[in-house]
């Protein structure tokens, strides 16, 4: 089927080039980092950890939420989703890979990648964060290849892969849990340590999942013949609204905790966060933008008019999917370390070279989503089969 | 035999084999002791110092500003710690903060001026809990088995996953070569690479040959050193006599630096 992805439009193809360039800066400045040192980035002896670990963090609940789709179709028999169950699947392809480059980036000595397989240690999470990425990864790429190689023969999926779809399901939110556990199982670090991190990254990846591939969606709806549904669509949003709300909560819950118990330690990295702490606010802007965004989200995706009008869907989860990722692939990660373990406050801003090389990771990722979609749409186009084989009409 | 038979057998072979090795695999992951004991021995020498818990006192009233400084520059150009005067990217093994900043826990508003600028001494508490080992994805960074955590720089991915874990920020990285940062080279101890993450060892390397750490030796008295393990050591005498408080004893990582007041 890869051969699908050689033959496309112009418009495909300048789309894949920009990709490509864009993949080829980060490249180049990922090498400075190499030759230089990770230096060359915005972390420092107090924040050491930033935007690389962060986009780990919220890619891994992109990937996860291919669920949101795969768990309706498949458990549920919610036939809307048929036709997208393999867009979902592909999601979460690029999505782990791009996880895994962040790490891959983020390490002051990648060349030693290979000493977390050759000392396996069962007491680090980093350990089961590995194991389970990369069965994600490769569950993903079995289930959503062959369910589209058969569609292509107009056949339903063979019965061997049905196993692997279920445990594909159960297995997604685990790839998040094992990371929440990264940050929620250290000991003074306030802002991570709270019990409700796990359900909080799996309501957060659920809003921010679904809102992605509502706009992955109707990009594909308008560049290609193929149909997601209107329905399908529709449906994605409500996933992504009950998640947002719930997202909220959990949200308020932190807050809650911190501020009615005013355990100082607790109050400080929220304080940090929302008005800045002795003197220093660089996220503060951050926090400001990403609640409107999260508002205009809430609101676009809760009311019924504003949700079917696509216009404003488009809107709302746009919003929705840039709110999550300033939460996320930020904040969280930076709150954790400030204020320091001497009650210090040392900020932390990605320099201009870290941006390119995420920029480029992220590139990466669109890059192989692009192929794996122009796969998946070319398949399509020509017919959609549901799992029991019957041929679905297009509206 | 038709095709059908062998294209069976292949499948049940490959799984067969597949799950074989993946089986084995994560029994030996599961039966290896988590730290090898490859990495719990060290050399001991006739006249090596051992104990079976080190620890280390520092008397906050006898320290001054050169004894300090003293101590600062006996470990940092022993160990070869780079001079960085970026503060985003310093290496320290040892260095001082305010007691104000050491103990912020224990500030309150009335406290004297002069105690909440008290100058102090801090390191690695070498753990007897440490999160750092608990959290290193390759072993990196152990505990011996006399209590020291160590840092093994050559097997260091780089991941910094240690010092999100250590609630006293007492590890540093070397964000990029530390070695032009290097003012006069110690031929005896190895220079670190970029990429890797270092502090404190205790002096593992002194202790071998009879000597007590370096800060120690140039303390003038004011850090004390010893086996925990032993009631006769001088540094049980010392904390059975006198009042001793340690960092964040509430995170349950139980430091073995101990502050005398």
């Amino acid at each position: 089927m890869l051969e699908y992805a050689l033959k496309g439009s112009k418009r495909y193809w300048t789309w894949v080039c920009f990709l490509l360039v864009l993949i080829g800066i980060g490249f180049i400045a990922y090498l400075n980092q190499f030759q230089v040192g990770l230096g060359i980035t915005g972390m420092s002896r107090d924040v050491s950890w930033g935007f690389y670990i962060g986009q780990f963090t919220f890619l891994v609940g992109v990937a996860a939420s291919a669920v949101t789709v795969v768990l309706p179709y498949y458990f549920h028999n919610w036939k809307k989703y048929g036709r997208i169950a393999v867009i979902g699947e592909f999601l979460a392809i690029p999505a782990v890979l791009m996880c895994m480059l962040f790490i891959f980036v983020d390490l002051g000595q990648p060349m030693r990648v290979m000493n977390v397989l050759l000392h396996p240690t069962p007491n680090s999470v980093m350990f089961f964060d590995m194991v389970v990425l990369s069965g994600y990864l490769i569950l993903n790429l079995l289930c959503g290849w062959v369910v589209l190689g058969s569609e292509r023969k107009s056949a339903p999926p063979p019965t061997w892969i049905k196993p692997f779809l279920y445990i594909a399901i159960c297995w997604a939110p685990s790839i998040h849990i094992v990371t929440a556990f990264l940050y929620q199982g250290l000991p003074g670090r306030h802002y991570w340590l709270t019990a409700i991190m796990a359900a909080k990254f799996l309501s957060s990846a659920f809003a921010s999942g679904p809102a992605l591939l509502v706009l992955l969606c109707m990009i594909i709806r308008k560049f290609t013949k193929f149909d997601p549904g209107k329905e399908a669509i529709q449906s994605l949003a409500k996933t992504s609204a009950y998640f947002l709300i719930a997202t909220i909560l959990f949200y308020v819950f932190e807050v809650f905790t911190a501020f009615y118990s005013s355990i100082p330690g607790h109050m400080a990295p929220i304080t940090y966060l929302f008005s800045g702490l002795d003197g220093f606010t660089k996220l503060v802007p951050v926090m400001k933008v990403c609640a409107v965004l999260v508002a205009i989200g809430t609101i676009i995706l809760v009311t019924p008019p504003l949700r079917k009008w696509e216009v404003t869907l488009a809107i709302g989860a746009l919003a929705t999917f840039l709110g999550m990722w300033l939460e996320k692939g930020l904040s969280l990660v930076v709150g954790g370390f400030i204020p320091n373990p001497f009650e210090r406050v040392f900020e932390y801003w990605p320099t201009l070279q870290e941006v390119l090389i995420a920029l480029g990771v992220w590139s990466l990722g669109f890059f192989i989503l692009t192929i794996l979609y122009k796969i998946a749409t070319t398949v399509k186009e020509k017919a959609v089969f549901d799992k029991y084989g019957q041929k679905q009409i297009i509206e | 035999m038709n095709d059908i038979d062998r294209r069976k057998f292949l499948k049940i072979a490959g799984l067969g084999a597949l799950f074989g090795l993946t089986g084995l695999s994560m029994f030996e992951v599961v039966t290896k002791k988590h730290i090898e004991a490859a990495v719990e021995k060290y050399k001991i020498l006739p006249n090596t110092l051992t104990a079976q818990r080190w620890a280390i006192a520092i008397d906050l009233k006898k320290l001054d500003e050169k004894i300090i400084n003293d101590c600062i520059q006996a470990c940092h150009s022993i160990h070869n710690v780079p001079q960085i005067a970026m503060q985003k990217e310093e290496i320290k093994w040892i260095w001082k903060e305010t007691f104000e900043h050491a103990f912020y826990e224990m500030e309150y508003p009335y406290m004297p001026e002069q105690m909440k600028n008290l100058p102090v001494l801090v390191l690695c508490n070498h753990c007897d809990n440490p999160a750092c080992v608990r959290v290193c994805p390759t072993k990196a960074t152990f505990k011996r088995k006399d209590g020291i955590v160590m840092m093994d720089m050559h097997r260091c991915i780089g991941c910094r996953y240690c010092m999100a874990a250590c609630p006293f920020g007492a590890r540093s990285f070397n964000w990029r070569d530390p070695r032009p940062f290097i003012k006069e080279e110690n031929s005896e101890y190895p220079t670190r690479m970029k990429g890797v993450v270092e502090k404190c060892t205790l002096c593992c390397e002194r202790l071998e040959i009879g000597k007590p750490p370096a800060c120690v030796e140039v303390s003038n008295g004011a850090i004390i050193y010893g086996d925990l393990a032993n009631p006769d050591s001088e540094i049980r005498k010392i904390l059975a006599t006198n009042y001793a408080i340690r960092r964040k004893p509430e995170l349950g990582t139980n430091p073995c630096v101990y502050y005398l007041i």
